[in-house]
């Protein structure tokens, strides 16, 4: 059963990357605005520059024979050029993916350690001050806009306290320490947010886990509040959130797009923003094409992920 | 339970300190960085077409000429011209200079480097240097420009990117890709680029002004938003940034630890009217001129320059600003005046509330002036309605002559062709309202045919005085340079084209630059 489910899985892969393909490559069509004025830049007042841009980039020739054309180089394994920077597209997707995956699972990592303790104590201290603390916290996550945080934690982090730097990024291999002190802040940002939607999942499953039989017998045995709620209400109350979560580590990779602007971080999702902006439509194809295959990749992995934490999963 | 929460808190109080320690800059000998408002676009001379790629070449990459402060054309790679008539142009080059691969700067690789501009597909600089009919080496150190035509500006584009030497050799060998490790004949070499990241320059030993150069490496980081940028600035991880935002220079003034330092740009701002092209010119305001002298009338700009930009510009009336050497001093905006306008529009033939709308860049501040503007009008009639819009797709509106008025700025040159010439004359490229007045396409033709740079100014005074009749774009300020940077940094030079040049510049002792 196993591996049917898997093997239907991955024969949807290609399907829904095709479709993504065209999806995105109409879009960017519809976008107003001209990738060869905004190349040309000061020298978009030249009509032969521009017309001779338009040439290049083959953007004079029918949208399906361009599609076809991207298409056949993409089954070459070629993603094709930023037309922008005249860098391959795979090498700035390779360059920036890991930029993000790094903030991404910090992000994630915050989100973790903060939101499910909280959503832990909050369900076994329930009405009481800590239940109370960890809903403000919640709150404060959900409400506060990422670029307004961001702003203001350069403002007292950075500035003010010269604690960490402003923005920036440091790869983890050049200097693992200057890496987590450019990414500390905003992977904070990032994972503020969904450390509350953490928070408010974990306490509605354990308050549900909480009051099923087997806790209650689990008590009557005797057994310790912390091995009841630990080890007895929280393996089932996971289910849910961890399902959540899965779908939470793909929202960070585009939630990542504001943070990595606000912090200058060098990402995935600066580098779309960035070429949307400047019509580079061969790096927005390339980037959500990637992004497509991710998501696609982190589902199958939240699928495994069950089969791992409930044992009973694997039998049906 | 207890023991796990103190060994976690202490774990996170290592990991604080470690942290922290991070701030402190990379262990670099004199390293300026530079903070610039976006990221560059290719970095081949020829191919480049962003106004920050401009500063990033000034480190890389030396002109044949170049401006000082007062806009008189220096000597650089070549140390002279003269021009034998007004279609033969002979450059004399500076002795001894090399490439950062080791290559000789000759005639040779200046008639290279110019026929690369002309003839490299995709080449940005091709319209800006097509004057040039032939040219021929005289001698290693003396090269010929054959013009087909007379043309002033040519000098100009000389010294700006068109007139960036690059080694033929390298040029040669990486072909297309030249731009990913560009190599040219100034202070800085290039190392490396990440996109979006930074861009890592090393001092070049050999170069021929080695003396004015006090760094050993400079680094370019592009941050887009403006508040990040102050940031970096006033946390001491930058050390100078090339454009500090009007709003946020008080914030610079008032930092003990640094310096703002401000001067006219040659850019400006201006409202674009569509009087010819398309069916959105069939508008009362694209059909009349007396309504756009009357929208003009009715504009304060000190007024509106004090409110959005705390008064740190310059109102106009013409494309160049006060420091350019062809601005027309008797050109000046007229006051406010309502009284005026409302006769203006009575005279027009159109009854009031007088229907506009105006595209306008999605930014903060200009959205901020057109507000300004739309209060500014009402009383004499106009109902000025804001289409903000992404830059991208203001761009395209523009060109397709999809609009009634556009709140266009234009980033300025040294010579007033560049600010006039595609704008105002009938068919060309950034004259998006289809703008069409012999009177004016004359005027313009003769600016270029002499090199005298009174005589020019006189034309383009009598230009202004039949652009005003219709007033197809209306100047509303100078754009200036502001910079911040740190206090110890000396040396600084402003030039009003807003390149950062590093010669000269240094860092006291004290200031931070590791």
């Amino acid at each position: 059963m196993m591996r049917f489910s898997l093997g239907s899985r991955l024969a949807q892969v290609l399907p829904t990357l095709f479709l993504v393909s065209i999806i995105v490559f109409g879009l960017q069509q519809l976008m107003p605005g001209d990738p060869a004025l905004i190349i040309a830049g000061e020298s978009a007042g030249d009509p032969q520059v521009v017309a001779q841009i338009r040439n290049e980039l083959m953007l004079n020739r029918p949208i399906p024979v361009q599609y076809l054309h991207w298409l056949g180089d993409l089954l070459h394994g070629n993603l094709g050029y930023s037309w922008r920077l005249q860098e391959p597209v795979a090498a700035l997707v390779a360059q920036k993916l890991p930029v993000t995956a790094q903030l991404a699972v910090m992000a994630f990592v915050f989100a973790v350690i903060i939101g499910v303790p909280m959503g832990i104590l909050s369900a076994a201290k329930r009405n009481t001050a800590w239940d109370w603390l960890a809903n403000g916290v919640g709150l404060f996550g959900l409400s506060i806009p990422t670029f307004w945080l961001g702003i203001v934690m350069i403002l007292v982090v950075s500035v003010w306290l010269g604690w960490l730097p402003p923005s920036g990024y440091v790869p983890l291999t050049q200097n693992w320490v200057r890496s987590l002190a450019t990414t500390v802040m905003p992977a904070f940002v990032l994972g503020n947010a969904i450390a509350a939607i953490l928070m408010r999942h974990t306490r509605s499953a354990m308050l549900v886990a909480l009051g099923q039989d087997y806790v209650r017998t689990a008590r009557a045995k005797g057994l310790s509040e912390p091995v009841v709620v630990l080890r007895h209400a929280l393996r089932n109350a996971l289910i849910p959130v961890v399902t959540l979560g899965g779908l939470q580590l793909g929202t960070l990779l585009s939630g990542a797009v504001l943070t990595e602007q606000v912090f200058s971080v060098p990402g995935f999702g600066k580098l779309v923003v960035d070429a949307v902006f400047n019509r580079d439509y061969p790096v927005i194809q390339g980037v959500v094409l990637v992004t497509a295959l991710l998501y696609v990749v982190l589902n199958l992995l939240t699928d495994l992920l069950y089969l791992l934490i409930n044992p009973r999963m694997r039998q049906a | 339970m207890r023991r796990t929460f103190l060994a976690a808190s202490a774990a996170a109080f290592l990991m604080a300190c470690l942290l922290s320690g991070a701030v402190s800059r990379p262990a670099f000998a004199q390293t300026l960085r530079i903070g610039l408002r976006e990221d560059p676009d290719i970095l081949d001379p020829a191919l480049s077409g962003s106004y920050v790629g401009r500063i990033v070449f000034a480190s890389m990459c030396d002109k044949l000429f170049d401006y000082d402060s007062k806009l008189d054309l220096v000597p650089r790679l070549a140390t002279g011209y003269e021009y034998k008539d007004p279609t033969h142009l002979v450059l004399h080059l500076r002795p001894g200079v090399r490439f950062q691969d080791g290559e000789k700067l000759d005639a040779a690789a200046v008639k290279y480097t110019l026929m690369r501009d002309l003839t490299l597909p995709g080449s940005l600089r091709k319209g800006e240097i097509n004057a040039i009919g032939t040219i021929e080496v005289i001698d290693p150190l003396t090269v010929e420009l054959v013009l087909k035509s007379p043309d002033a500006p040519l000098l100009s584009q000389l010294a700006d990117r068109a007139g960036i030497i690059v080694a033929p050799e390298a040029a040669e060998q990486a072909g297309t890709k030249f731009g990913l490790h560009p190599v040219c004949a100034g202070p800085f070499r290039f190392v490396r680029r990440v996109p979006e990241q930074e861009i890592e320059l090393q001092r070049f030993p050999g170069y021929w002004d080695a003396k004015s150069i006090h760094f050993a490496r400079v680094v370019y980081e592009p941050i887009v938003n403006s508040a990040v940028r102050l940031a970096n600035l006033q946390a001491g991880t930058l050390d100078l940034v090339e454009y500090i935002v009007p709003t946020d220079a008080p914030a610079v003034k008032k930092d003990p630890k640094l310096r703002l330092v401000m001067d006219d740009s040659l850019g400006y701002e201006g409202i674009t009217f569509n009087t010819g092209h398309g069916p959105m010119a069939k508008s009362p305001i694209g059909e009349s001129a007396d309504l756009r002298r009357a929208f003009a009338l009715s504009i304060d700009r000190k007024a509106l320059i004090q409110v959005v930009y705390n008064g740190l510009f310059q109102p106009i009336a013409q494309a160049d600003p006060p420091i350019s050497p062809f601005y027309v001093p008797s050109i000046q905006p007229l006051p406010r005046d309502i009284g005026a306008a409302k006769k203006l529009v009575a005279s027009s033939g159109f009854k009031p509330p007088i229907p506009v709308t105006m595209i306008v860049p999605n930014s903060p501040d200009l959205l901020q002036a057109a507000q300004v503007i739309q209060s500014m009008v009402q009383p004499a009639g106009f109902d000025l309605r804001i289409q903000a819009m992404e830059f991208a797709s203001s761009l395209a509106a523009g060109r397709a002559g999809d609009f009634q008025a556009y709140m266009l700025a234009w980033s300025g040159r040294a010579d007033a062709d560049g600010n006039v010439y595609s704008f105002l004359h009938t068919g060309f490229g950034f004259n998006y309202g289809g703008f069409s007045d012999p009177v004016v396409d004359r005027l313009l033709d003769q600016t270029r045919l002499t090199t005298d740079i009174a005589k020019r100014r006189d034309t383009y005074g009598q230009l202004w005085v039949e652009e005003r009749k219709e007033m197809p774009v209306l100047y509303l300020w100078a754009l200036g340079n502001i910079v911040g940077m740190k206090k110890a940094l000396t040396g600084f030079e402003q030039v009003p084209d807003g390149i950062i040049r590093l010669q000269g510049l240094e860092m006291a002792k004290s200031g931070g630059a590791n």
